[in-house]
């Protein structure tokens, strides 16, 4: 059960130069949206609260990749990633955070409801563990309707203490149904370590009271994640679902706003802070692909100046109206 | 034309919904197995029969089969959730007020639960936490639709509406009312059952329905205090002319019934079973006080259950339960 984590990711010449450069993309696209959403906040400019996820960009990168445009994913209190992961844009995102009618949810969701179904993703369920029920049931249409479509349902090892941890991967056991449980353990449960919640030793041992098939991975190695959600994939559509993956990873950040995560043991930081998933990978590619660092140095480039134009753009996008505020409740308003 | 139990009533609308729809389906307890009791007061049952894929039965898991319910309602199917006693609404109560209440709003618009949960309410012998009537926690929950049918007519219209409807509804059934026969009948029953029409109708959601016309004073009362209330009428009639109004809808009221009555009356009474503190009635009591203030000859007055837990010994029960001749001394008392 227990895994190596190493310094260095392989890369077989299995991988597209194509796959690469866009999982390369996608994690550098994470992190600098999380870090200019932080300054933004510091700022003063970005109302609400922030719950960010530098360090874990190769979980959410690696097992959106794996997945198809007609899969979906449900979300935590810290979506970002996982949203820019699935395809959402920086612009519609940035629009939402800043609160304006023009944002993925209009305004109405922010931070901790981004989403946007049209592209596979829910609107992040905010309530630890709230999201794993759900799942299910979307996988039961799913088997129901006779789709071949997975959910990758996205939560952290706090949730797996939760009822509705147990109760939602139960029904989805008994069933068989099409949901890679993705759980990234990141060490902490706010700023409980999980040593001192859990008594297994992996959350993929969770797995065998469910009779289902569990694995534990190294979460900040993006192609480790990227193998593994397909092979649950892959499971899933051929009706051998649903799959318990614990993905090991660190969060870089404090839990949300201003927590500078004193609770985080330096030397633990240390050793986590040097398998950083994006320098780990990008390394590996330099040193063993026909990519150079000036390709590289590009695409951080045009990434920046993507999300500075998101925020220009929604800075300048229009507030919702007061009238909005009764809008949205229902679908079909009844006389009242 | 037929003429049906509460119970027969709504084993018919669900029976016709699921030939009508394939993406009606019901999830619950103990529902379907065949030789079982077709839910705990016969409702669906040996509807397995008819659609052996669409009759879910559940672990015991209200949390985890009420969320499932959610998420495939989100991806467009439109399941029936049978919880067997409402009082175990608590252990979903994250899966309903967090999730199917508010997914549309914080997505924008975007995003219908067309989902129905079927909840039995009400005092039977069975002590604390089999009895309560619940409806008062969910009126209070943007996003929620809520009705609570009195008779096997309404039932069946109302179920029919609500499974049509894009929105989440919760229908309160009332164990004394239902009907149900055999092993799973009641003691103690009030007869609900009506003639049923053999073509296809709906009562329309967010209606009340006057049971008995008068001029004296208004009776708002649902499930069985509408039939205690009625009795209640019959008993004073000679001194007293008062109307009875089927709440129906707890959420939304339907104030122009409510209100058109009051013009003619003057004067308010509401009977609900359930402590008086925190209640439906109070929420009315406040509604007419707010939206009729001219038309109030006197304070509205309000027949409920005292705030305690539901006893068991029938004695205590019977005091519990607001019955006729309460109803009756406080029509005497508001028409004096």
């Amino acid at each position: 059960m227990d895994i190596e984590l190493t310094d260095s990711i392989q890369i077989t010449d299995d991988y597209s130069r194509t796959l690469l450069m866009d999982l390369y993309d996608k994690m550098v696209l994470c992190r600098q949206f999380e870090d200019r959403v932080k300054l933004l906040f510091l700022e003063g400019t970005m109302p609400g609260t922030i719950h960010q996820s530098q360090g874990q960009e190769a979980t959410a990168v690696g097992v959106c990749a794996a997945l198809g445009k007609d899969d979906y994913i449900t979300s935590t209190h810290r979506p970002h990633a996982h949203a820019l992961a699935k395809g959402l844009t920086p612009e519609e995102m940035m629009l939402e955070l800043f609160g304006r009618a023009t944002g993925c949810c209009k305004g109405k969701g922010g931070s901790m409801h981004i989403g946007n179904m049209d592209k596979g993703m829910v609107p992040a369920i905010a309530i630890v563990g709230g999201g794993i029920p759900l799942a299910t049931g979307m996988a039961l249409t799913f088997k129901m309707r006779q789709q071949d479509q997975v959910v990758a349902c996205f939560f952290g090892e706090g949730a797996t203490n939760e009822g509705a941890f147990h109760e939602g991967v139960n029904l989805a056991s008994i069933w068989s149904l099409p949901v890679i449980f993705v759980c990234e353990n990141n060490l902490y449960g706010a700023s409980t370590a999980i040593s001192k919640t859990t008594r297994v030793p992996r959350v993929s041992q969770r797995a065998a009271s469910y009779g289902i098939r569990g694995e534990t991975i190294d979460g900040n190695n993006v192609l480790k994640v990227y193998e593994a959600t397909r092979r649950a994939a892959e499971e899933c559509r051929n009706g051998q679902g649903p799959v318990l993956l614990e993905m090991l990873t660190y969060r870089r950040v404090g839990h949300s706003r201003r927590d500078p995560a004193h609770y985080q043991d330096k030397s633990e930081q240390a050793f986590w802070f040097a398998r950083d998933p994006i320098e780990m990978f990008k390394n590996s590619i330099l040193s063993s692909r026909d990519i150079t660092a000036a390709e590289l140095e590009a695409i951080e480039a045009r990434v920046a100046q993507t999300i500075e134009d998101a925020i220009r753009v929604a800075r300048e996008a229009p507030f919702p109206t007061e009238d909005d505020l009764t809008y949205d409740v229902f679908s079909m308003e009844l006389k009242s | 034309m037929k003429h049906h139990s509460i119970a027969e009533a709504l084993r018919e609308a669900i029976a016709e919904e699921m030939e009508r729809d394939r993406d009606v389906f019901c999830i619950g307890e103990d529902i379907g197995v065949p030789g079982g009791f077709g839910g705990a007061f016969t409702v669906t049952l040996e509807l397995e029969k008819r659609f052996p894929d669409r009759v879910l039965d559940t672990p015991i898991s209200e949390l985890g089969f009420i969320g499932a319910a959610v998420g495939a309602a989100m991806m467009g199917m439109r399941p029936i959730a049978d919880v067997q006693y409402s009082d175990f609404l608590f252990l979903a109560m994250d899966q309903i007020a967090n999730n199917a209440a508010k997914l549309r709003y914080m997505s924008g618009g975007t995003i219908k639960i067309p989902l129905v949960v079927r909840a039995p309410v009400g005092a039977t012998g069975r002590g604390s936490q089999h009895a309560q009537n619940m409806e008062r926690f969910f009126i209070g929950i943007p996003g929620l639709k809520i009705v609570a049918p009195s008779n096997a007519y309404d039932a069946k219209g109302l179920l029919k509406a609500a499974v049509r409807d894009d929105d989440p509804v919760i229908i309160f059934e009332h164990k004394l009312l239902y009907g149900s026969k055999g092993a799973r009948a009641e003691a103690g029953t009030t007869n609900a059952s009506s003639d049923i029409p053999d073509e296809d109708y709906v009562v329309p959601l967010g209606t009340a329905s006057v049971r008995r016309e008068g001029s004296d004073a208004t009776v708002l009362a649902w499930l069985l205090m509408l039939h205690e209330s009625l009795a209640a009428a019959a008993l004073v009639e000679s001194d007293i002319s008062a109307e009875v109004i089927d709440v129906r809808s707890l959420a939304p009221f339907d104030w122009k019934t409510i209100g058109d009555s009051i013009d003619k009356t003057g004067r308010v009474v509401i009977v609900e079973e359930g402590p008086i503190t925190g209640s439906v009635s109070a929420e009315l009591a406040a509604g007419i006080m707010e939206r009729f203030p001219d038309k109030l000859v006197t304070p509205v007055m309000r027949v409920a259950s005292a705030d305690v837990p539901v006893p068991f010994s029938p004695v205590l029960e019977n005091k519990y339960r607001p019955d006729r001749q309460r109803i009756a001394e406080a029509l005497r008392s508001i028409v004096s």
